[in-house]
Order: C-alpha cells, then structure tokens, then sequence
C-alpha cells in the first residue's frame, strides 16, 4: 500500500441487565413488539430517568479493562434531535464526564501486541428500532432505552486486519466481563468506522470519512478495505479534493460505501447536561470492588496455558473461546485433575457434546466435579476409558451423577487383594460348604461366587472371583 | 364567611367535630369555583364529581384543593395549559399529588397556568387570560395564575403551583396570599411537566404560613423516580413551626431597596418600597437584627438575562418530547418532520415558540460558550454570593417586584428604569434551589404586595419560623380578596 490509512472506531454494544438504562422496563431482545415499554420510555410529560446502577457498575469494569481514567463523579447529558425512535427529543448520552477517558490497551496481533489508544467510553441509551415498509415505517420501542456502552478509539489503526482485531478483543472482553451477549446477529453490537488516508511521511491526518452503522465485523472490514481503496485511487489520480469529509454508509451488497450527508448537513446535537441525574459519584471502595469482578481475559489466559502447560495454539484456541469454557478447565485443574487431561477432556469430549447439540457451557450438566469422579475411576481401574466416556454421555442425556452408572452397570472390584480378604471372610465363614465342594459337590462353586457378589452388592469382577476361588478351595 | 375562606387548621377542627361533613365542604368549594371561574377563569378543570374523603388525623383530610394543571393527575385531564395537550389524560399521577392522595386532600379543580408554565402573567394559557380577584382589570402574575387566583378568592384553602422563576411567589403578592417554594428536591417533581428541571419547583399556596408548613408536609419525600428528590422525614414543617424573630440575623439588598437608586420612582414603587422599609422596623422592633448587604449590581443586572438563557435551553428540549405523535392531536403531512412540525406550530403559542427559538440559539454549538456556558457561571457567582450571605444571615429579605399587580393592559402600567432586577430577583432562590416564601407585607390603592423571605438550602425550616413570625406582626394572615376595582 502507498499510503498510510488511519482508522477509528466507534463500537457500541448492549449491555445485559434486567432492566433499562433510565426506566424499569425490562432490557429483554426480541420479543413481541412494544412489550416493554413504559410512560418513562415513551416520555410521556413529567416522567424522569433513574439511572440503573448495574449498568454503571459494568461500564466501569470495562473502562477499568480498557485502562481508561474513571472520574470520581460522572454525568449525563443530553443530545438532542427529532425522530420518532426517541421519543423524548434527546437522547441520554455521556458527553461532559463520561465513564471513562484516556484508556489504552495492548491486544494480541499476529503473534505480538497492538497498542490501541482509547478516547472514550460512556454509557447511553439505545434508541427505539424502526422498520420502513413500502410506504410507512413502524417503531417497536423495545429497544428504546437499552442499555448501550459506546467506546470510542483514537485514530490509532492503520488496516482492516487491525481493526477486526480490536473489535474481536472487545468482544471477547465483553463477554469475558459477563456484561454482554455481544452477539452482532442480534444487533447488540454496532460500529461506525472512520478512514482517512496520508502518504507514510506526513505529519498531518488526511480528510475523515465516516461510514456508520456498520452491522458486522465482516463489514466492518470490507468497509475499510473498500474505503482505503477509494480514497487512494483518488489521490492516485491527483484528485484527493473529492475526498470530502462526509458520513457514507457501507453497501452489504454491492461492497461499496455510499454517500449519506456532508459535514454541512451534520446535526447540532445542542448537548448539555442532564439537569434531573445528579453528579453520580463513583467511590474509590466501588471502583475497588468492581475491580476485583475483572476476570482474566482470553488473551492473558491463553498466554498462561501456553507457558505453564505448554499447550499447543488450537488447544488454547479452544479453551478460551469461552470464559465459561476457560473456567470449566481451570476449574478441573483446581480440582486435581492433570492439565493436559483436563485439556484433552475439554477439546475433545466436553466440546463435541456442546457442539453436537447446540448447547453453551451454561446448560452443561456435567460439573468438573463429576468429571473428575470419572477420571479417577478410570485411574483407579474401576472403569475403562471407554467406559468412562460412555458413562459421561450418560450423565449428560439422563442428567444423574456419575456415580449411579457406575456401581449399577459398570463398576468393578477387580483387585485381587481386595477380593482375596472378602473371599477368605467367607470362606472362614462357610466350612460345611467348603468341606461339601472338596467332596465333589461342584455346584457349590456358585454358592461362593454368590457370596462374593452378595458381599460387594455385584461389584466384584466375575473372572477375578472366580480365579481366586479356584485357587483357594482347589486344593 | 364561607368553611373555604377559613384555614386548614380551623378547618380540620370542624370536620374532626363533625360540625360540617366533608361532602358539604366539597360541595361549597366546588361552587365557589364555578363562581370564580364565571369571575376570573382560573380554571382548566372544574372536578365536579370529585369524592368527599373521609376525616382523619391529617390535617388535609376531606380539604378540597386546586392542582396547577402542570401536575399529572391519573384519569383527569391535564393539559399543561397548552393546546398540544388539550386532550391529554395521564394515566399515572405525579408524586405530589399521590402523596396529598394519602393525605386524604380532595382534588377540586386543575388550575390555568401559563402554557407549560412559562411565562408571569397568567395570560397565555389555552383556556384564556387568567383575572385578579382584587381587581378584575389586573392580572394574577404568573405561571401558577388559577392556584393563586383560587386561594386568594377563598374558594379553596389551598393549591398547588410550580415556581421556576418565580411562578408561585410572585402570584402569591399580587393575590395577598403566601406562596412557598421548598428548597429544591424536597417535593419530587415526578409527574409534573417540566419547564427548566434545573430549576422547576414544586410549590403550593395557601393564606397563612402553618397552613403552607402542612401543605408541604403533606407533598413531600424522597421518590425512587425522582433523582433530585432527597429523605426530608426527619422535617416536620407544621409540627415543629414556631413563629421566631428573636435571635435571627436577616439582611436585605440595598442595590434593590434603596429607592434613590431608580432615577424617576413611580409613586407605587416609592410606595412599595417604603412599606418594606416599614416592615424591616417592625422586624428589627421584633427582635431579629436586619442588616443591609451590597451586591455588585453587575451581577444584578445579569441575573434577569441568566434566567431567559438557562430557562429556554432546558425548555426546548424538555419540550422535544411533544410531537404528537405518542400523544397529542396528531399533526398533518407527509413525513413524519411535517407531523411533529405542524403538531407544534398549530399547539403552541407565540410565547412558548419565541422561547423555544432562545433556547435553541443559546444551545447552538456556534452560541453555547457565549451564552448558555456564561448563565451557568454567572448562576454559579450568583448563588455563591447568596451562600456567602447566609453565612452571616439566617435569611435574605426582600420585597417582591415592583409593586401590586400589573395591569392585562400592559399599557397601563408605568415601567421604571432599572427595576429589572427588582422585579426578578427571586429567581435566584431558583438558581440556588432556597426555600423560598413570599407573604403578604401590606396594601397599595387597595391592592396586595408582598415580601420574600428566602434560606439557605435544606433550612425550610428556619424560614418558616421566620416568615411566622413576621406574619405575626401583620395582619394579613387569611385575608380573602375583596374587589377593588369592578370591570
């Protein structure tokens, strides 16, 4: 590439909470339209927001993940404007003293790090969706004050590579901290991307152009990629003056960004601060607490499995999709089980089950407890391993402990010592029938065989007894 | 003398006596009201099928009262005075009135306001010119122009008002009645259509200072919906209301008393102001020190222009929200821009829209450092400035504009040079959130004028007992208007 590109974002994602950000409506996706809606909602005259204190609470965890500046206080303004999905004429929004400023964070990129510069982040409220039909629109207000966290980059990226892969980490991160589905399909996480472009030597930033709402990492890649070609075709043809500063919106399908409005056209949002939410004070006992919800991250824990266990890419690939995934395994290590088992278990069969019927970790019923009672009764040769595997199955379609299958069906005393004391108990018991099978009353044999299984409830191996009983009434 | 011309104390003891039921008290002071609305169309609402409550403890039970039609009430029109909700039924009723709801208070009329409570004349309600029932001729001041005219009238013994600049203290003098503005939050305003939220007031009337302490006790608390709203149980305004002047340090502001400061007096302000200067001796006589104090006039002078500037911009976008397109009369045209627009062009009236343009202009990112970020920190100077006085002072004590009420012929008033600030300083007990109270202090030609007595936040209290006791030494508690002037 000749050029430099020069690419911020803007990601907003929905946070997950009981209910809205200003209103006790319930924060609940895709239910039946206009469902959760209130007078607060739909601002009837005289109706005033309460903030939701857990959606402060997760904003701040992750301004903290972002290494931002959290105030001792914050506010919430108001952006003003007219459209039928904001019924009040403003939207909440974090202007003056936002949640978090001046972050920075190193993320994972091809094998070494990518510093990322953060501006921003503040926490919002959606706006309600709206469908346009052929020749009216209908609203559905559902999503009309969700929760929204905005986090804004400095122009710190220089590809689309780069760029998916912020957004990747963030939405990890996101689900790492519990605070969002961050699901994309369901429009809980949306960007706006700006490009600009400059030759490697300069010192000044080439004009910004922003395309909004782009709905999809995949997008958001091809946008840039589109974008940072249009612009540099341009200025290779000397005519960098029609790169104008616009907002243009991406195209699904042509792959083309469009023209949406120039800067002349750009909204005043008349912010100022929302006079009805006094200053919401953050204590540093509160930050402190919500710091220590900060899980690991994906990133940190890969890097921790790699060295102390020295798991290979896929395997940790594996293992940290999923911070309940991740959590499954460390928790089976903290059990006792062997890393590597712990890992084999996990790629292999604890993956398979979740893929093959389409569940999350959440629903899974079999707990590391349980599946270390397996293992150690694989290790202690009471199971087979291919018993072992067939018994985890079981415990996932029946949902019973793993322990009924394995003193019903498949469990064995076959240690030979262990069955040696039972044996000779009953022998020392039982001197009429030994003398009675000495005589030649072979049918006696089962009586002891009888005994053994009757003194360990079935559970001793058949051939084992039988072994020793030969050896000790064969005389 | 009519039951609704007597106080809420007396009142309560005839009920609890049974010697007039509550149907009966409702009923006079529901004719009294469509007597008065014939009068002085103080009315948006009459309740006719208002119920009678039952008579308890509280001293509100089985009272009738008048409800500024700026307060939701469920399943009874409100309509903010404003053609964009002339037909608007809410279905939830704001904090205030469920709370006087508990009282056992009687809701008997919604009362006309200035369209959403902007404005100071009672002239601009959709419903029509609000009359002063001292003199026909003469407005109520406003924007709580029916809840003042109502009370003063004697139809009920009291009703509610909101006061963001001084929408309930300055009507409260031009009708000889007391009109109270708690410090800010002790009232939630859930429920009561905002003008300036940084300043909106719940406020009440009623004719003598127990009876408001009994108002307001009966409107406040702290509400979940209500951010601003903060726990005042521990105040009990009526029960611990005792009349004080002994002991207290008051001051009042020479730039705004001193009458050789206005260059050609009209004889009403000269008059005005010398009946203050009469009271204050009466207060020191009293016991209480009274102290004149300077403010820079600068900041005087500034404080009316702080007030139009920070009012329009939050009222433009508290009033974004009506559109009609949720609720309203739904607007015509082609895209939904020529609905909200022609909802808004066709609901309000030349007033609110001339605001609404101030508002936004002050807003605009071009404008908003020269004016809107300047009010707030002359708001700011201002209100330390009165913090730094009360300091010293138990209270500032001032007379309350320039005279008696104005005439609806504005033509007929005689304005004087430099009494902007004169008439409009009680706005800064709304820039700083004081409990603030205005009482009647006397008579000029006939008609009532008044004197404010404003605190430092959080001590209603104090001023309270204060204005109690200044009210002692006058003789205007409980009076009803008598006609002056007929038309």
């Amino acid at each position: 590439m000749k050029y430099k590109a020069v690419i911020g974002l803007e990601m907003h994602c929905e946070l997950k909470s009981n209910a809205k950000v200003f209103s006790p409506s319930r924060n609940a996706y895709s239910e039946v339209p206009n469902s959760h809606v209130n007078a607060i909602d739909l601002a009837f005259p005289g109706v005033m927001p309460v903030v939701n204190r857990k959606c402060v609470k997760d904003s701040i965890k992750m301004a903290m993940v972002l290494n931002c500046r959290v105030p001792e206080y914050m506010l919430f303004d108001r952006k003003n404007y007219f459209y039928p999905d904001l019924p009040k004429g403003y939207q909440l929004t974090q202007f003056t003293v936002p949640v978090g400023v001046h972050g920075h964070v190193d993320i994972p990129y091809e094998g070494g790090i990518l510093p990322v510069d953060i501006h921003d982040i503040h926490l919002e409220e959606d706006a309600a969706s709206m469908d346009h039909l052929e020749n009216t629109s209908v609203i559905d207000y559902n999503r009309g004050g969700v929760p929204l966290l905005e986090l804004v980059t400095e122009p710190c990226l220089h590809s689309a590579k780069e760029a998916v892969a912020f957004l990747e980490f963030m939405r990890s991160a996101y689900q790492y901290c519990d605070v969002s589905e961050a699901d994309s399909k369901k429009g809980q996480i949306r960007c706006d991307v700006n490009v600009s472009i400059m030759d490697e030597d300069a010192e000044e930033l080439g004009t910004r152009v922003e395309i909004k709402n782009v709905n999809s990492f995949g997008n958001v890649h091809d946008a840039i990629v589109y974008e940072i070609k249009r612009q540099s075709d341009l200025k290779d043809a000397g005519r960098y003056d029609e790169v104008v500063q616009e907002t243009r919106r991406f195209d699904e399908e042509s792959g083309r960004t469009v023209h949406m409005r120039s800067k002349e056209d750009a909204v005043d949002y008349k912010y100022f601060v929302e006079p009805n939410i006094p200053r919401y004070r953050i204590t540093p006992e509160w930050k402190e607490s919500i710091r220590r919800e900060i899980p690991r991250l994906s990133h940190e824990r890969r890097k921790a499995y790699m060295d102390a266990y020295g798991f290979n890419d896929t395997e940790v690939s594996v293992l940290t999709r999923e911070k309940a995934i991740s959590d499954y395994f460390e928790k089976c290590v903290v059990l006792g089980m062997d890393p590597k088992e712990a890992c084999n278990w996990v790629t292999g069969n604890v993956e398979a089950w979740l893929h093959r019927t389409e569940t999350s970790m959440e629903d899974f019923y079999l707990t590391p407890e349980m599946l270390k009672f397996i293992v150690d009764h694989v290790k202690s040769g009471v199971i087979s391993g291919k018993q072992a595997k067939e018994i985890f199955i079981k415990v996932l379609e029946e949902r019973k402990e793993p322990a009924a299958y394995i003193s019903r069906e498949n469990a064995q005393i076959s240690d030979a010592g262990e069955l040696e004391k039972i044996i000779d108990e009953i022998i020392a018991r039982s001197p009429k029938e030994v003398e009675g099978y000495r005589n030649g009353r072979d049918r006696l044999f089962d009586y002891f065989v009888g005994q053994v299984m009757k003194a360990t409830r079935g559970k001793a191996n058949p051939i084992v007894t039988k072994d020793i009983l030969h050896s000790k009434l064969d005389v | 003398m009519k039951h609704t011309e007597k106080s809420i104390v007396e009142l309560h003891k005839l009920l609890k006596n049974e010697e007039i039921s509550p149907a009966e008290l409702l009923q006079e002071s529901l004719e009294g009201i469509h007597a008065l609305q014939e009068k002085c169309n103080a009315f948006v609402t009459i309740i006719d099928n208002a119920e009678p409550a039952e008579v308890t403890d509280s001293l509100l039970s089985g009272i009738p009262y008048g409800i500024k039609d700026l307060y939701s009430t469920k399943d009874i029109l409100t309509t903010g005075s404003s053609n964009t909700l002339r037909d608007y039924v809410p279905f939830f009723s704001a904090a205030a009135v469920e709370n006087l709801d508990k009282a056992g208070a009687v809701k008997a009329a919604k009362t006309v306001t200035d369209e959403f409570g902007m404005g100071g004349t009672g002239t601009t309600g959709h419903t029509g010119v609000v009359h002063n029932p001292w003199d026909l001729d003469r407005m109520c001041a406003g924007s709580s122009a029916g809840s003042a005219c109502a009370v003063a009238a004697g139809v009920v013994p009291f009703a509610l008002g909101t006061d963001t600049g001084d929408s309930v203290r300055k009507p409260a003098a031009y009708c000889g009645i007391v009109g109270y503005k708690p410090t800010y939050g002790m009232i939630s305003r859930y429920g009561v259509f905002p003008f300036a939220s940084s300043i909106d007031h719940c406020a009440a009337f009623a004719r003598n200072v127990a009876d408001i302490a009994a108002v307001v006790d009966g409107m406040k608390g702290k509400d979940e919906r209500d951010m601003t709203s903060w726990d005042s149980s521990h105040i009990h305004l009526f029960d611990d209301l005792k009349p004080q002047l002994e002991g207290m340090k008051l001051c009042y502001v020479k730039e705004l008393c001193d009458i050789s400061r206005y260059p050609h007096p009209s004889r009403e302000l000269r008059e005005h102001l010398a009946n203050f200067m009469a009271k204050i001796d009466m207060i020191r006589a009293a016991g209480a020190e009274v102290e004149e104090v300077s403010v820079d006039p600068v900041l005087l002078n500034a404080q009316p222009s702080v007030y139009v500037i920070l009012s329009c911009a939050e009222a433009t976008s508290n009033l974004a929200n009506l559109t009609g397109l949720i609720f309203g009369p739904r607007g015509e045209g082609e895209t939904y821009i020529d609905v909200m627009k022609d909802h808004r062009t066709k609901g309000f009236s030349s007033l609110i829209k001339r605001r609404l343009v101030i508002g936004s202009y002050v807003l605009q990112k071009e404008n908003q450092e020269r004016y809107f970020k300047n009010a707030q920190r002359v708001r700011r100077l201002l209100v330390d400035r009165w913090k730094e006085l009360f300091r010293t002072y138990d209270a500032v004590i001032l007379p309350v504009g320039t005279g008696p009420a104005k005439h609806l012929d504005g033509s007929l008033d005689i304005l004087d040079e430099g009494t902007s600030p004169l008439e409009e300083h009680l706005q800064i007990g709304n820039f700083g959130g004081f409990p603030s109270i205005t009482i009647p202090d006397g008579f000029i030609d006939g008609l009532p004028v008044g004197l404010n007595i404003t605190g430092n936040n959080y001590e209603d209290q104090k001023v309270l007992n204060i204005a109690a006791g200044v009210e002692e030494l006058m003789d205007y508690k409980d009076q009803i208007a008598k006609e002056v002037h007929g038309r």
